[in-house]
């Protein structure tokens, strides 16, 4: 470990750091803006400017930038001296000259990187005289709001837009005073990780417009420690609320989980907790079809009526907290409870826990996926199934430019340097899929496969590397990259509903990890608790398609979190709502099971109550409110326990608090852990719960102050070591309960490194969340062979589902910007194909099958298996839509097709510089 | 009458040389004697012995710039590249373009001898987009010496082989810095790279790579063919060789000729630019091109020699002088300049991106009256703060500064005059 000395003090820092890095671990403020944890250095901003001296007997030293300098053991410099401080006050002075003094109206006002910056530098006074220079700002979709007129081009937006998340339309243009970050023209951004863009600009050129649109300020927001329910992966929130309003979502980092970076269904996906298909009154159904909204304490008297012979059957829900499903189980019994997933979906994820239980392979968190320096890809489209875990794919590959770095003694930090180095070099990635994906650009090979091809083609890929038979040229290439990578990574996961891709994954992995045991297997799970929910089955549940055909001898159906119109056929829903059952749904918003039952239980958001969720790699990790239920909402773990009352079950009616709901789902051998997910509701730091508000802040009472200078009265958290209040430490407790990130001096989200044990490290807090899944590493049995190849029929399409970030996901398509992003249904088909048909996007095409006729739009892939024809899965207009059905495609002669929508220019600056022809 | 090298076969202004002319005056000997009788080293070593500095402006020796350049076995596989940077854009400057359009085999006899050299099987001509017909005459000669062995596969029979392709830039000042050069020639944004690592090691597509300027590898045939020691007897000071001067402002005969190293600043003024137009003075002198410091009357006596100009404060640069007379504004001098370099920065680093920009408000303020002795104070703490090397990501900024700060030291009152009078005190003369 080097040792640095900076202002004649000696600091033992990391070994291959940078010295920016080495004084910001040291706990030294250090202004900075270009270099960024994750991304590197690059050297442009100039702010990091310290003086280094080459010895004892230097007296004069020379100006270095800290990014740029390897902080080398017995590296003498100085951050005080004042040739340093004149230059860094120099540097805010220049990027000041242009920046409109716009704060109390920007939105990054109150968590402005640069503000910190220059008040940390001490500029104040203005010298410059001329004119500011302007810009016209761009359309940029329903997400991200542009202000170029803010820009101190610092370049992080184009690193992490493009060199980071591989990104294609968003770069610098132009040059000198006039550098432009935008587009090449108005337009939607492209990537899934856009959002990101609001915390990696240190000012407000880039901002969270839905949140612009229902604005508070930092200081004003209550927040929370908190876990994203879009996807499987887990990554950590933290949401911001105000008055009952939940207003914006920022990264929370986990180190081992998302780091800086979250995608964007992730960050804006969640609008729909303040919309108006929210549940927020229990509601009975009159005799004519509407419902009724009734007193809470009324629901006993309804329930009562209706249990006849007593036989309840719960149906629990894959996005539901563990909490919720273990008690909806215990309360019903396991012989009369439905994890609440399609018996194919099922197999498959139970399928792949059993496989994660057995494998010789490592199941990685995101951050091991990030070492990776050869993958395999198997059936998913990563970036719209897990987006985070596409972002890291996306980094592993540029392990093999790190090493190349390496060799020739460049620091990994040194951003530019390696890009240079090894330009278009890329670590060895495959993918094999049905359709194209979006990390196709940075893979070596794409192999086009029907999903049964798939299987197969993993299955011998297994057997090559057992036996070293295979005769097929494409096989032995890829076999030979897996065997010489130092750490091999295969993923794969249940997208396609193939249960043999899953097999042939493990096997490849399991094959791998016989010779090499830093093989590393991961499987995506598609909704925020699908882990969880499998671990908690037990063998005697029933499947959904149980519960319909012995639907007329269940009196009370319970419904938790569960649109079960996404999981069934039309005819099963029709069987459903026909039956005499009653069904009881507790639910955050509207949807077609609250419409065909009896009684509706308005359940809590994510926002609103806090519970359990395991990730994809089998981690448990506690989300907390942000704010206290409105309305009569309730958790759905307290309606649980709220119906077991009603039908007296005293062990459950028993409980008093959400520990104690913990304690009981410890007994469960899966989760005996669950406890020490989380400090329980009595942990205190330094006598204090934690605040969920920022620091005491004069402002915070302004917003009604016109009515009333009192603020209201906030509800007390007995449940959980958080307090709705401004009055605690948010310091240095455990990182599972840290809320938001600040420190003196430092407001924005840049303030992280206070919290870090070192830059890009772990938090002092130490790891966040609890492994469930440990595997015995005695291999995987296979069971499966060869799946006979499926003979093409000639005319019909093979039906394979194709996923969206924006449009797949139940809750986040009710956010208003996500479903306009989402577009319309379709039908995916391969360039071919689509000539045949003569049509292109935004064609319609008639889709036949067995009582089936949908007129649907068309769009195009640049790649599609022989045979198969893509939908777009989770779209709620087609859900007679399913996996690997037949169906017939023609042109749709009649279908008209939306006219383009005309995109309204944003905002034109309100005067011209002379020179703005640049631009 | 000092002897011709690098100009011996440039006569008429118009004229350029034919292969047939070139090899008829002792063209390609250089080659044939390195390929026939010299292995790689022998070359190196010759050109090492010769004290060749760099012509475009820092000076740096050629050969020792060379020697970075990894043997085989040291650096990651693929090629290894020279670039002849022909982005002749220093205001000024004009000596490059006189010796590809009159003589551009000689130029391609220099760069088949380096890459020879360095073991490049690659090499770019990296010009100057308005440079229209050197392009031209380059691209005939290049096709002329594929045609006639000098380049493509085994060249004159030996078992060196190398492509030569002529790259017109899109046109930016910062080109000219080698390493944005090469990022512009990659077709990415022509901003200067960080060093280290250096080009030799990590260049173009990230492999090792030369950069000479196009005087520089001119002047290699004829090391190679006749020696070292020779070369270094053409300098008349510490400095080996010939080099191309020019002399531009308002002296009688502006114009560029190739002198020895050496070569007093007072006899290239008055015997080849025939001194001052009638009625003027001398008032300064930017020795080397746009970006470098002034010097005065009592430096006319100094050699161009690297050293020599340094010692004296400012830069040999590229040799091409512009004269600054006494009827002329030197405030509205540095503006322009300042104006050009504003213009020209890549925006990539803040104090050049944001701080040019500032110092031209100030001058132009100076410039029109509205200054304020607080301006003075402001731009001698802009010196410090753009002009510092190690400031800034790359030698633009200061090399920037150069002709300011040196205009802040030498004409001070001047300065001092625009406050007092409210005016340019030149505004009369029409100039600037």
């Amino acid at each position: 470990m080097p040792t640095i000395i900076v202002d004649g003090k000696s600091y033992e820092v990391g070994s291959g750091k940078n010295l920016l890095e080495a004084c910001l671990d040291a706990g030294l403020d250090l202004p900075y803006f270009c270099w960024h944890p994750s991304m590197g250095s690059i050297g442009s901003c100039r702010q990091c400017a310290l003086v280094q001296y080459r010895d004892n007997d230097d007296q004069h030293g020379r100006i270095i930038m800290g990014c740029m300098t390897p902080a080398t053991d017995g590296a003498r410099v100085s951050l005080k001296v004042e040739k340093a401080k004149e230059f860094r006050e120099a540097v805010v002075e220049s990027l000041m000259l242009n920046h409109p003094h716009d704060c109390p109206v920007c939105s990054e006002g109150g968590e402005c990187h640069l503000q910190d910056m220059t008040v940390m530098v001490g500029h104040r006074d203005r010298r410059y005289k001329g004119k500011k220079n302007t810009h016209r700002n761009q359309y940029l979709g329903p997400l991200i709001n542009h202000e170029m007129n803010r820009c101190i081009t610092c370049y992080r937006c184009e690193r992490f837009y493009r060199d980071y998340a591989g990104g294609k339309d968003l770069s610098a243009q132009a040059s000198r005073d006039r550098i432009y970050f935008g587009r090449h023209q108005d337009g939607i951004l492209e990537s899934e990780f856009s959002g990101n863009l609001v915390e990696v600009c240190p000012t407000g050129v880039f901002t969270d417009k839905p949140f612009l649109a229902d604005y508070s300020r930092k200081w004003d927001l209550q927040s929370s420690p908190s876990i994203c329910s879009g996807c499987g992966v887990g990554c950590n929130i933290s949401p911001g609320e105000r008055y009952g309003r939940l207003k914006r979502i920022h990264n929370r980092y986990n180190h081992e989980i998302n780091g800086y970076f979250i995608c964007d269904r992730g960050r804006f996906g969640a609008g729909y907790v303040n919309g108006d298909k929210r549940t927020n009154y229990v509601g009975i159904k009159e005799p004519n079809g509407a419902f009724k909204a009734i007193k809470k304490n009324e629901i006993s008297r309804h329930i009562i009526q209706w249990l006849g012979n007593g036989n309840i059957v719960g149906i629990g829900s894959p996005r539901a907290s563990v909490e919720s499903n273990y008690l909806l189980q215990k309360l019903v019994g396991p012989s009369k409870f439905s994890l609440g997933v399609s018996q194919t979906e099922h197999n498959i994820l139970k399928r792949q826990v059993s496989i994660l239980q057995t494998t010789r392979a490592s199941n990685p968190s995101v951050r091991e996926i990030e070492m990776a320096d050869a993958i395999l890809v198997l059936g998913e489209d990563l970036t719209n199934t897990a987006a985070r875990i596409a972002l890291a794919i996306r980094q592993a590959t540029k392990n093999k430019a790190i090493a190349m770095a390496t060799k020739m003694g460049i620091e990994e930090w040194h951003d530019s340097a390696v890009r240079n180095l090894a330009q278009k070099e890329l670590s060895p990635l495959f993918i094999t899929t049905t359709a194209a994906t979006k990390l196709d650009d940075v893979a070596m090979k794409t192999i086009t496969l029907s999903p049964d091809e798939i299987a197969n083609f993993g299955l011998e890929l297994a057997r090559q590397l057992a036996d070293g038979n295979s005769q097929d040229p494409q096989i032995i290439e890829i076999a030979t990259y897996l065997t010489t990578a130092e750490r091999p990574l295969i993923v794969s996961g249940p997208s396609l509903l193939n249960a043999n891709i899953v097999e042939s994954a493990a096997a490849v992995a399991d094959a791998l990890a016989m010779s090499n045991q830093n093989t590393q297997l991961s499987f995506t799970f598609p909704e925020s608790n699908s882990t969880g929910s499998i671990l908690l089955g037990e063998p005697q549940n029933l499947m959904l398609s149980d519960i319909i055909e012995n639907i007329d001898e269940i009196d009370v159906l319970v419904v938790l979190e569960n649109d079960l119109s996404r999981r069934l056929s039309a005819f099963e829903m029709t069987q459903l709502n026909a039956s005499q059952t009653k069904i009881i749904s507790i639910d955050v918003l509207e949807n077609k099971t609250l419409e065909i039952s009896d009684m509706v239980l308005p359940a809590a958001s994510f926002a609103e109550t806090q519970g359990t969720l395991v990730n994809n790699e089998g981690r448990a990790q506690r989300f907390y409110s942000v704010f206290s239920p409105l309305h009569d909402r309730l958790p759905s773990w307290q309606w649980v326990i709220d119906i077991a009352a009603v039908i007296e079950n005293e062990e459950l009616s028993a409980i008093a608090s959400f520990d104690e709901v913990i304690d009981l789902c410890a007994q469960n051998n899966n989760f005996q852990a669950l406890s020490s997910v989380a400090p329980d509701k009595n942990f205190r730091d330094h006598g204090l719960k934690i605040p969920r508000q920022t620091h005491r802040n004069s402002g915070r009472t302004a917003i009604t102050a016109n009515t009333s200078v009192h603020e209201p009265q906030q509800s007390p958290d007995e449940e959980t070591p958080l307090t709705y209040s401004m009055e605690g430490l948010n310091r240095d407790q455990p990182s599972a309960l840290t809320p938001f990130v600040w420190s003196p001096g430092w407001n924005s989200n840049q303030s992280l490194q206070k919290f870090q044990a070192e830059t890009d490290g772990p938090l002092k807090g130490g790891p966040s969340g609890i492994k469930l899944i440990k595997s015995s590493g005695c291999g995987v049995s296979l069971d499966y062979d060869r799946t006979p190849s499926v003979s093409l029929k000639n005319n019909y399409w093979r039906l394979v589902p194709i996923y969206s970030l924006h449009g797949s996901e139940e809750l986040s398509l009710h956010t208003k910007e996500i479903s306009e992003l989402a577009g319309l249904p379709f039908i995916m088909l391969s360039g071919r194909d689509a000539d045949n048909m003569k049509v292109s996007d935004g064609d319609g095409v008639i889709v036949s099958g067995d009582d089936l006729r949908i007129s649907i739009s068309v769009r195009v892939s640049a790649r599609m298996a022989k045979g198969c024809a893509g939908y777009s899965a989770g779209y709620n207009e087609i859900g007679h839509l399913t996996a690997d059905t037949y169906v017939q495609i023609n042109r749709d002669d009649e279908w008209q097709p939306l006219k383009p929508v005309v995109i309204a220019t944003d905002r034109i600056a309100s005067f011209k510089s002379e020179d703005n022809q640049y631009v | 009458m000092t002897e011709k090298v690098l100009t011996k076969n440039i006569s008429n202004v118009n004229d350029t040389t034919p292969i047939d002319r070139y090899e008829a005056n002792e063209g390609y000997l250089g080659l044939r004697k390195a390929l026939n009788s010299m292995s790689p080293d022998d070359c190196l070593l010759e050109v090492k012995n010769s004290n060749l500095r760099g012509r475009g402006g820092a000076g740096f020796p050629t050969g020792m710039k060379w020697s970075f350049v990894p043997k085989h076995g040291d650096c990651l596989p693929g090629h290894k590249y020279l670039i002849c940077n022909a982005d002749e854009m220093e205001p000024g400057t004009f000596k490059d373009r006189l010796l590809m359009e009159q003589d551009p085999h000689q130029l391609i006899e220099g760069m088949v001898l380096s890459a020879y050299t360095i073991g490049a099987n690659i090499a770019y001509i990296f010009i100057r987009g308005e440079y229209r017909l050197a392009i031209q005459r380059l691209s005939e000669a290049i096709e002329e010496c594929y045609n006639s062995g000098y380049l493509g596969g085994n060249i004159l029979g030996s078992s060196f082989s190398l492509e030569m392709y002529v790259h017109p830039s899109a046109g930016r000042y910062i080109c000219g810095e080698e390493t944005a050069l090469i990022n512009a020639l990659e077709g990415k944004r022509a901003n200067p790279r960080a060093k280290p690592p250096f080009p030799q090691v990590s260049g173009l597509w990230g492999r090792p790579t030369i950069v000479n300027n196009v005087e520089t590898l001119c002047n290699i045939p004829h090391i190679i063919h006749k020696g070292a020691e020779w070369f270094k007897t053409l300098g008349v000071g510490e400095d080996s060789g010939t080099k191309l001067f020019g002399v531009s402002g308002r002296v009688k005969n502006p114009g560029c000729w190739e002198l020895p190293m050496g070569t007093p600043i007072r006899q290239i003024l008055e015997d080849h630019a025939d001194g001052m137009q009638t009625g003027l003075n001398l008032k300064g002198l930017l020795p080397g091109g746009g970006s470098t410091d002034f010097l005065t009357e009592v430096h006319l006596d100094l050699a161009m020699d690297y050293n020599v100009i340094g010692a004296a404060g400012s830069r040999m640069g590229t040799g091409t002088m512009i004269i600054l007379d006494d009827q002329s504004c030197p405030v509205g001098m540095v503006l322009n300049l300042i104006r050009f370099f504003a213009q020209e920065s890549c925006g990539f680093c803040t104090p050049c991106r944001d701080g040019l920009p500032w110092t031209r408000q100030v001058l132009e303020d100076l410039e029109n009256g509205k200054g304020s002795e607080a301006d003075l104070e402001t731009l001698a703490y802009q010196i410090k703060y753009i002009g510092t090397p190690g400031n800034t990501h790359c030698a633009l900024a200061p090399g920037a500064m150069e002709p300011l700060q040196s205009a802040m030291k030498y004409f001070f009152e001047d300065f001092k005059n625009h406050i007092t009078l409210g005016r340019c005190p030149y505004e009369m003369n029409g100039v600037y």
